[in-house]
């Protein structure tokens, strides 16, 4: 495997449920340092992409490539916990799903349980006060600290997570996605419910992961504002299948973008295509 | 609700006297065939009896206590605490039939005086520093909680020892031991990680049987019997947990309920392996490091009163096997506080939470639940073995599903997950009852008022508030 191969590497995949194609023959790239966005009207199977990516849905077809440190994971093989887990791919829920009665500063520690489980021994040890547990939380708390700091809720930390505010609980569970050290981070309509001033603070936030952290970060939007705005790339899907795939211009401009989001009658009202 | 010092609005009489009446006419509806008729025993006859007096104080207790309620609603404070002062006076005092009625006349006066003091003190509260009264207890009660726990911890250590201990006191003390050991146990599966189990009593069955059958087969000690029946007990919850892994919520209870019933049904007709209905006796009673309690040890032996020079006494025994169960029930404790500050047990509660994200965050579902169940149920072991080397003698008919209810209510009723909620829930729901146990059938009475009452005041059980398991900050209060 050579160092110019993207991140993540969609071929072919394909998700029925039923007679229903939710998902058709989709191939598509994402890449470290880059925000590709993948955009559609309603039931566009884009929430369906993320739960194949993530393993909550197995896809009848296709093949799901993740490189993390030189190394392929096939992520339709793995279990929905170990690609979090090996290869890197965190994710952010449409409905948010935080932990509500747990603080703030505990969604962002439970999000490192997988090193801190190693450094405790699986708990057991740690239970007997063995080994370096102690500091290795000390170390958890940091990077939960850190992005504290970046999400603007360190002031919080110690407050329920379910009596934030809406957007707060959108940005911790961007931060609490973020303490798993990802390499792919895929956001699911992150701005949903976002006063503009909120919106455009996501954005920077948006750009400070993707520029400080080279990760890269894969979006599924309805706002156009912030899908033109901070988008590398762009992946348009129409009864799941892709119908384009560029930069913003290129798809801003694609006719058959603008027929899948008009509709094709009022597409030719106003004289377009032709 | 007027502020104290602002007069009173006019009360109008003819509204009060109708709600009390309402009131007074219901219970009449009730107390008529649940008091007013008794089936009584005499001479081999049975004969309906019947106790108009008893139906007639209480209705009249109802309707005056029903006034004074309405007064203190409306703000009133000196008829309300005159009433409740007449109505404890008149319990004391007045010839009334039965003693139960006597011990209800007067606590209901003391409630009424009680919470038209409450009343007025809370609205003093909230007049003087704008906040509602019982904002702050939250903060209070965790600035307190560590000396609360020393404090009870100290009376628990020299409680057979205070002066008005006796055998009685001890043997309830024990048993609600038991049962606060059990609620923190069973507070890892369900308070902890969220899974609804109603079959907990299987493991305690299987702890007390585990003891049982090792100590009369093959005649091991209560110290090597307890880490086994914990290890086995342990096993039976993962064995349980593999085929519920996907359960949750209502699916989930009536499956562990299965199993509770499955476990006590196997014991009830293993008849060559367990000697079924009719239970295993002469458990061997557990040994102070190898110094037996009794009075004339085994040739070659000394006794734990010969060993310390003492009189014997039987009540040695008692003590010893309340400081048993006190530390096993502390170690539960000290375990389930220390599990939540570490992954497993922050993982649990994610879990119970949110499953979905915890898959998303590389949480693995199925150890961790697999865990939790392992871990709680092999506290339940440790506990049945506590339960079987009392006993001395142990049967199926111990661990009923009942058993299981009534540690799922004091987990539930003392608030999920708290640890002091259980204390509290067990000496209400095992305490109470046992010491009043004169009052015969009014005693499950009282369990089921108690139970009422709790969830009608503090639906989220008695102590609901969680503390994080790690501070950013030094201190968790905020100016406001």
């Amino acid at each position: 495997m050579t160092q110019d191969q993207p991140l993540l590497t969609v071929e072919h995949l394909t998700m029925r449920f039923g007679g229903l194609v939710a998902i058709d023959d989709l191939s598509f790239e994402a890449q470290s340092g880059e925000i590709t966005a993948i955009i559609g009207p309603n039931g566009a199977g884009k929430t369906t992409v993320f739960n194949c990516l993530t393993g909550f849905y197995k896809p009848t077809v296709g093949r799901l490539t993740m490189m993390r440190d030189g190394t392929p994971w096939l992520l339709e093989q793995l279990e929905d916990y170990r690609i979090s887990r090996e290869a890197g791919v965190a994710r952010t829920f449409q409905n948010i799903r935080i932990f509500p009665q747990m603080s703030v500063l505990e969604n962002l520690i439970v999000a490192q349980h997988v090193s801190l489980m190693k450094a405790s021994g699986n708990s057991a040890l740690a239970l007997f006060g063995i080994g370096g547990y102690r500091k290795a939380e000390r170390k958890a708390v940091d990077l939960a600290r850190y992005w504290l700091d970046r999400v603007d809720l360190t002031d919080r930390a110690d407050e329920d997570a379910g009596s934030l505010s809406y957007g707060a609980q959108r940005r911790l569970e961007i931060a609490r996605a973020m303490c798993t050290r990802p390499s792919l981070l895929c956001l699911d309509e992150p701005a949903a419910g976002l006063n503009p001033r909120e919106s455009g603070e996501l954005n920077e936030l948006l750009r400070f992961v993707r520029d400080e952290h080279k990760i890269g970060l894969l979006l599924i939007e309805h706002d156009m504002g912030v899908v033109m705005e901070i988008s590398d790339h762009i992946v348009v899907l129409d009864y799941g299948r892709k119908i384009a795939d560029g930069l913003p211009e290129q798809v801003r401009n694609d006719p058959a973008v603008i027929r899948a989001y008009l509709g094709e009658d009022d597409f030719a009202e106003i004289g377009g295509g032709s | 609700m007027t502020p104290a010092g602002a007069t009173p609005p006019r009360i109008a009489v003819k509204d009060v006297c109708r709600e009390a009446g309402l009131t007074a006419l219901v219970s009449l509806a009730l107390l008529i065939p649940v008091v007013g008729y008794r089936i009584a025993n005499r001479g081999g006859d049975q004969f309906l009896e019947t106790r108009w007096p008893e139906v007639a104080i209480a209705v009249a207790l109802i309707f005056f206590g029903r006034i004074f309620l309405i007064l203190i609603r409306d703000g009133g404070l000196v008829a309300p605490v005159a009433g409740g002062i007449a109505i404890a006076a008149i319990g004391w005092l007045a010839p009334i039939p039965s003693d139960f009625l006597r011990v209800v006349a007067i606590s209901a006066g003391l409630v009424i005086i009680a919470r038209a003091g409450f009343v007025v003190f809370a609205a003093q509260q909230k007049a003087e520093s704008g906040r509602e009264f019982g904002s702050g207890f939250a903060d209070h009660y965790r600035k307190a909680l560590p000396w609360l726990a020393a404090a009870l911890i100290v009376f628990a250590l020299v409680l057979p020892f205070m002066p008005f201990s006796g055998r009685r006191l001890i043997d309830i003390a024990i048993l609600v031991l038991t049962y606060v050991m059990l609620g923190w146990g069973l507070n890892i599966v369900v308070g902890l990680a969220g899974l609804l189990d109603l079959g907990y009593v299987a493991f305690y069955a299987v702890g007390a049987y585990s003891y049982a059958l090792l100590a009369t087969h093959f005649d091991f000690s209560f110290w090597i019997c307890l880490p086994l029946a914990g290890l086995f007990a342990g096993f039976f919850g993962i064995i349980l947990g593999f085929p519920v892994l996907r359960l949750r919520g209502d699916y989930l209870a009536i499956v562990t309920l299965g199993f509770g019933e499955m476990v006590r049904v196997i014991l009830l007709n293993w008849v060559s392996f367990t000697k079924g209905p009719d239970g295993i006796s002469g458990i061997s009673r557990p040994s102070f490091f190898g110094l037996e309690f009794k009075r004339y040890p085994p040739e070659g032996t000394e006794s734990f009163h010969q060993f310390f020079g003492l009189e014997y006494s039987s009540l040695h025994r008692v003590i010893f096997l309340y400081y048993l169960i006190l530390m096993l029930a502390l170690a539960t404790n000290f375990f389930t506080r220390r599990i939540r500050t570490l992954p497993t047990g922050r993982a649990w509660e994610a879990l119970r939470e949110d499953e979905i994200a915890c898959r998303s965050l590389g949480i693995n579902p199925r150890n961790t639940k697999l865990s939790a169940f392992a871990i709680g149920a092999m506290f339940g072991g440790f506990a049945g073995s506590f339960f079987a080397t009392r006993q001395g003698f142990i049967s199926p008919e111990s661990f009923t599903f009942l058993e299981s209810a009534i540690i799922l209510a004091i987990v539930v009723l003392g608030g999920m997950g708290s640890q002091m909620g259980v204390i509290l829930a067990a000496v209400v729901l095992i305490g109470v009852p046992e010491y009043v146990r004169d009052l015969q059938e009014y005693r499950m009475l009282a369990f089921g008022a108690g139970m009422v009452l709790i969830m009608s005041w503090r639906p989220r059980g008695l102590l609901s508030q969680r503390d994080p398991t790690i501070l950013l900050h030094s201190s968790r209060v905020k100016p406001q």
